[in-house]
């Protein structure tokens, strides 16, 4: 068995491609999620339409510039500026200040906001409406409403936990984990025992005496140590270049991270007994893992939006499960005893993937 | 040491072809056995079947006393298979190849240098070298070495000289007439007629068939008829003239001749064809009778078959 691992090994690090594909993919991918495709928004171009300019007025205004989400584009005039603003496409948001702000505030109790949202990109919007808010409320609790008593006022506090900051990166890294784990293990594995079928050599092994377990129990550690350094590699990453902490036991996310990774090996033979090319094995790999595990397994979409159908199948998503782990480890820091349902689950799959793969291996060629 | 085989009655058939149509035969210990035929005579398919790669239809091998289904763990470790595709390693290098196909078989190169001594130092000039960077007459070489590091007994070799160039074809048997020397029972495919008469005995095979079984002399001997080489200085349009003349003559493309079979006597088909070729505007009319080599034979025997 050593002289396959072996072998595996020296046929790794003499295939540059294979390497890059190993190496560089996760990297370049760490790096895209976590400072490219960011949902965190800095710096957005608002403008302002002050009808009052009012000492309250200025005063909010000050404190949303002073937040380093807004950047003052410039102040409107008129209603009918508005529009073309938005054509132009350089601002996100208008904040709209009525009448007599302030006067209204002291002798009614109460003035009004508008906000009005670039909602093209409905993601962006709603988070900018988050912040404004938010800041707003902070600023009518602070110098406002002290020392006076308005009847009936209840002050909702939120404390986000776990993600003070909702920083997206705490959301990405437990997905791309989760993927490129996925994709490396199942993939990789798959693609080497199809090319050992398309290149003729698995016939050599075939009529050699060795046990089929043992050629592919051969073929899969190198993938095992090389993902697992993958994995290592990104939590590092994600530690020191995102911020991202690994609250829970490091030693036990690894050990789930290993048994997430043997089940994503086992799929990976089981697509290898599907598939007759190289071609087919990437194909099957990417379509039926790579995008499910993006798409439905909560990395970027929640699933408690989706329609019952789909939330079903996410459920059969080992992705899906995965998450939910490395999220409780990391962010909440909780132990075992918080998802051993979720463990299961993905042992439950490794047993039954492993034993498919081992039934549907021929010990004789495919015909 | 070196093994029998017995096939009985085998049968295979694939979706849409029949590659195995009742084929029955014994290899003899020791034997340098050789099945010549063209591309999709069945050869790949019966190697495969011997080495219990894939289960016959129907019918019956045993190697010795192990039948080829039942027995397959017994079988694989006696034999030494090279795969018609090459089944190297490219990426690693020549010695890495033989040092994990000698792992595969549990044993090591030491063990049993002696069987692949000849072979293997002909290409040890060139053993940190990838195996993907040899000629194909060097990587059939290493190919034949790895088949051979754990001392099989029946050595299986399909069309191992397919797509290598002429001397390494002379060299490569060469090797194999050694090995046979040291007692193991060698199968050889092949597509090229010329090397049947190296073997003991051949099998010529057509379409899942054999056309015949027996040593490359004694089918030469079973030659029916005269042969004649012909050539003209207008060689495009000969065949043609020459099919059309007699249906009982056979014609066909040989080298830079046409040879033709016939059942007459020698002076009068020469007198016949000459006189035939002369009417039609041939000129510088060569004809001269040969003796036939194992390729007349499998085209005699082919032509029979469609015509039967």
């Amino acid at each position: 068995m050593w002289a396959f691992v072996k072998k595996e090994f020296l046929y790794i690090f003499r295939d540059y491609r294979t390497m890059i594909i190993l190496f560089g993919m996760p990297l370049v991918q760490i790096m895209l999620f976590g400072f490219a495709i960011t949902n965190d928004i800095n710096n957005a171009h608002i403008a302002v339409l002050d009808n009052s300019k009012d000492v309250v007025t200025r005063e909010i205004t000050q404190k949303l510039l002073s937040s380093h989400y807004f950047i003052l584009d410039r102040y409107l005039k008129s209603y009918q500026e508005i529009k073309p603003a938005f054509r132009r496409g350089e601002i996100k948001e208008v904040v709209v200040f009525q009448n007599d702000f302030a006067k209204k505030i002291k002798t009614e109790g109460k003035a009004h906001i508008q906000l009005i949202l670039d909602a093209s990109d409905p993601n962006t919007a709603n988070i900018l409406d988050a912040y404004t808010k938010g800041i707003i409320n902070t600023y009518v609790f602070h110098n406002l409403l002290q020392g006076r008593k308005i009847p009936l006022h209840i002050n909702v506090q939120n404390t986000m936990l776990y993600n003070q900051e909702l920083k997206s990166v705490f959301m990405f890294v437990p997905g791309i984990i989760t993927v490129i784990l996925m994709l490396i293990s199942a993939m990789m594995t798959s693609i080497t025992i199809v090319r050992e079928k398309e290149l003729g050599t698995m016939e050599a092994l075939l009529v050699s005496p060795v046990k089929p377990a043992i050629i592919i129990i051969g073929k899969v550690i190198p993938y095992v140590v090389l993902s697992f350094i993958n994995l290592v590699i990104i939590l590092l990453l994600s530690q020191f270049v995102f911020g991202m902490p690994i609250r829970g036991s490091a030693p036990l996310l690894l050990a789930e991270s290993l048994l997430f990774l043997i089940m994503s090996l086992s799929l990976g033979i089981l697509i290898s007994t599907a598939s007759k090319t190289q071609q087919q094995a990437m194909m099957l790999s990417m379509f039926v893992l790579m995008l499910p595990t993006i798409l439905l397994s909560g990395f970027i979409f929640p699933i408690e939006n989706m329609p019952l159908a789909l939330r079903l199948l996410s459920d059969i998503m080992p992705g899906k499960w995965f998450i939910i782990i490395i999220k409780n480890i990391m962010l909440k820091g909780v132990g075992i005893a918080y998802f051993w349902k979720e463990t299961l689950i993905i042992l439950g799959m490794t047993i039954a993937f492993v034993v498919m793969s081992i039934k549907r291996f021929n010990i004789r060629l495919d015909e | 040491m070196s093994v029998t085989i017995n096939i009985k009655n085998l049968v295979k058939s694939y979706k849409k072809v029949e590659a195995l149509k009742d084929i029955s035969l014994i290899i003899k210990p020791n034997e340098l056995f050789g099945f010549i035929g063209p591309d999709g005579a069945g050869k790949t398919t019966l190697f495969r079947i011997l080495t219990s790669l894939i289960l016959p239809d129907s019918g019956l091998i045993t190697v010795d006393q192990w039948d080829v289904i039942r027995d397959f763990k017994n079988i694989r470790k006696i034999t030494g298979y090279m795969p018609g595709r090459f089944s190297l390693y490219m990426d690693l290098t020549v010695q890495e190849n033989l040092e994990f196909y000698a792992k595969l078989f549990g044993t090591n190169i030491q063990e049993n240098y002696d069987l692949i001594k000849d072979v293997y130092e002909q290409i040890a000039p060139f053993k940190n070298r990838r195996a993907g960077a040899l000629s194909g007459g060097m990587k059939q070489k290493l190919a034949l070495s790895c088949a051979l590091i754990h001392k099989p007994r029946l050595l299986v070799l399909d069309e191992p000289t397919t797509g290598v160039d002429a001397v390494s074809r002379k060299e490569f048997w060469e090797l194999l007439k050694k090995m046979q020397k040291k007692d193991i029972t060698i199968l050889v495919s092949t597509p090229y007629m010329d090397e049947a008469a190296l073997c003991d005995r051949v099998a010529l095979m057509q379409s899942g068939k054999l056309l015949s079984l027996d040593t490359p002399q004694q089918i030469i001997n079973d030659f029916k008829g005269n042969l004649f080489a012909i050539r003209t200085e207008k060689m495009y349009t000969l065949l043609n003239s020459l099919t059309a003349f007699d249906a009982e003559m056979q014609v066909y493309r040989f080298g830079e001749s046409l040879h033709l079979s016939t059942s007459l006597n020698p002076s009068e088909a020469k007198e016949k064809i000459t006189r035939y070729l002369t009417e039609k505007g041939y000129r510088e009319i060569y004809i001269e009778q040969v003796t036939p080599v194992i390729e007349d034979c499998f085209l005699a025997l082919m032509n029979k078959t469609i015509v039967s």
